[in-house]
């Protein structure tokens, strides 16, 4: 049985419902992210595991109770925040036994966890400092090991690398996901990027407009995408509008084209028009080996990034971007020049939707 | 080159004028008690009346009553307007203006109709009564100063995620109120205690009209019988007032609050 369930859970504010009915079951010891773009209902959602929102209606179970109605601080559930929310007037090793002395544990039992928790998040000596005297980071490693040290059922990251600037964000990532394995704590982790959850968590939940548009491991939400929407959030992905020439051997023509996509019709008919996606990973430029997809086209714009060339290659009313790798000796392609872009068959995808 | 900019200079120098030779006049006026020469003997005798003793030291405690009063409703209404019901705030902004608005001397009466010996709740009836009346009257005449204050400070941290971090570690409402939030909101509860100490201690009308031994009674019943005694208790109210400020100016810009970065 999953330790943490969401059964066919809503929310309504006034007259405007914000999440649709969602149903969720997290494993003990699993890492789960939501992803989602602002406003998709991840962190409402977030916030009712919590206790912090109540469901207009559902059930949310943790190790088999029913929590729906208990209050947050009934829960046992450890939050940490974006904006880190350590308590000012509380050194750091107050704040870190704020809720062992809640809990009425003895001197002894919170003076050695908060020993713990700071050797934890690597940072022994920091103690009697208050957290205007830590760096970003340091406060929000302060706030994990607060929230850890209650020893939680669940742990609830709510953004807590937000606002963190880009060096920190990485290193920290790997800390929290390291501290999570090592405590085999359930996770639940809310962030708008798409990096962050695609290399910490076990699983994926992605989010639209208060539904769960696909749930999976990153390696199915990255290469598996089961909607558009999930298609066009995670990861970066070239759309190409097209027809459906014969449903059977999966022939599409773009722009007088044709090409072969091998991972099923997604619905469409012979005849019909049609959007296919093809991440930019996918694409190289030469010519087309025996049993791959070709497509020739102009190079319309070339960006030289250092590492890479971002190159975008027009085919007629569709157009690609392409990352091929900067090599020192070799001029690279200049705008205006014929190019064929091949592929594999399996990499077409072909999306619910046309594009608009 | 840059030149010089007289008019605000001007503008300071008068006000300047303006606040301080009166001041300077009283000073001097209240050291000329002895014939010939400058004393401190207005204050000497000041300081050992007894009658100044006893309404300075009745003022400060009901001074004191009131501060406790006032932060015992003020912060938790401040608090819970901002974290559950944001839109009462204009509606409890306008009531804690009302003080400025409605003359002290209408508030009193109304208190004396209210509360007088034949009324259901006769407070006027004993002295611990009209004490209580007068802590009652002190805290709506400071509340405009002490709700803006602490609701200041609430604005200036984050009360909702402070609030739900220590829900979410266990923590209940009087906890979170007492532990986290009441010393985060410290300074400005303080500049709203100075303020009402300061108030408290000048005022006349209710004190006068319940008939209490306050300081404000007093001062008014020296000034109208004696000659250099008043300017020394105009200046001692005057230093007075000035250290509460001082006090607030040194409980407010004691801790650093940005984050190393």
């Amino acid at each position: 049985m999953a330790f943490l369930t969401l059964e066919k859970i809503t929310k309504t504010f006034g007259n405007q419902t914000t999440i649709h009915g969602i149903d969720l079951a997290v494993e003990r010891g699993e890492f789960v992210s939501f992803l989602g773009p602002s406003g998709c209902g991840k962190t409402t959602t977030l916030r009712m595991i919590a206790g912090f929102e109540t469901p207009t209606s559902g059930t949310i179970k943790i190790d088999g109770k029913d929590v729906t109605d208990l209050r947050p601080n009934q829960r046992n559930i450890g939050m940490v925040f974006q904006a880190y929310a350590l308590f000012p007037n509380m050194t750091v090793a107050d704040n870190i036994a704020f809720g062992l002395k809640v809990a009425k544990k003895s001197s002894a039992e919170i003076a050695a966890r908060v020993k713990e928790m700071l050797a934890l998040i690597k940072l022994p000596d920091v103690g009697n400092r208050f957290p205007y005297q830590l760096s970003g980071g340091q406060q929000q490693r302060v706030a994990l090991a607060r929230a850890l040290a209650i020893q939680p059922k669940i742990l609830l990251l709510d953004e807590p690398l937000s606002a963190l600037d880009a060096k920190i964000r990485i290193a920290l990532r790997d800390e929290i996901r390291a501290v999570q394995r090592s405590l085999g704590i359930t996770t639940i982790y809310v962030t708008h990027d798409q990096e962050e959850a695609l290399s910490m968590s076990d699983r994926i939940c992605v989010m639209n407009e208060g539904r769960i548009e696909q749930l999976g491991t990153p390696f199915e939400i990255y290469n598996n995408p089961k909607t558009r929407f999930v298609a066009t959030f995670v990861g970066t992905l070239n759309v190409l509008n097209g027809t459906m020439v014969d449903t059977a051997t999966g022939r599409i023509a773009i722009d007088g084209q044709e090409v072969v996509a091998t991972r099923g019709a997604n619905g469409a008919s012979t005849g019909d028009s049609l959007a296919v996606a093809l991440r930019p990973e996918a694409l190289s430029i030469g010519e087309t080996e025996p049993g791959r997809n070709g497509l020739k086209g102009v190079i319309e714009e070339v960006h030289f990034l250092g590492p890479v060339v971002r190159i975008r290659v027009r085919f007629g009313d569709n157009v690609v971007s392409l990352d091929t790798f900067n090599r020192p000796h070799s001029a690279p392609p200049v705008r205006g020049e014929p190019v064929n872009v091949h592929f594999g068959h399996e990499d077409l995808l072909v999306l619910d939707r046309p594009a608009i | 080159m840059k030149r010089p900019v007289i008019g605000p200079w001007i503008t300071i120098i008068l006000g300047a004028i303006y606040f301080l030779v009166p001041l300077v006049a009283t000073f001097e006026f209240s050291l000329r008690m002895k014939r010939g020469e400058y004393s401190f003997e207005a204050y000497r005798v000041v300081f050992g009346d007894p009658n100044f003793q006893a309404s300075f030291t009745y003022s400060a405690l009901i001074a004191v009553a009131a501060i406790i009063v006032g932060v015992l409703i003020v912060v938790p209404t401040a608090y819970i307007v901002q974290l559950k019901l944001p839109r009462l705030r204009p509606l409890v902004e306008f009531i804690t203006l009302l003080p400025l608005v409605i003359p002290a001397i209408v508030l009193v009466f109304g208190y004396i109709r209210m509360y007088n010996s034949s009324s259901w709740i006769p407070l006027t009836n004993s002295a611990r009564g009209t004490d209580f009346l007068l802590t009652c009257a002190y805290v709506t005449l400071a509340l405009p100063y002490m709700y803006r204050a602490v609701d200041t400070g609430l604005r200036a941290i984050d009360i909702r995620t402070l609030t739900e971090a220590a829900q979410s570690l266990g923590s209940s409402w009087p906890r979170i109120l007492f532990q986290v939030i009441l010393p985060n909101v410290r300074v400005a509860v303080l500049s709203g205690a100075f303020l009402t100490f300061a108030i408290v201690i000048g005022e006349f009308t209710m004190a006068s009209l319940l008939n209490r031994p306050a300081f404000g009674p007093y001062l008014q019943l020296v000034g109208a019988n004696r000659a250099y005694e008043p300017a020394a208790l105009a200046i001692i109210a005057f230093i007075i007032t000035w250290a509460c400020m001082g006090l607030i100016q040194l409980f407010g810009g004691g801790r650093r609050n940005d984050t190393r970065r």
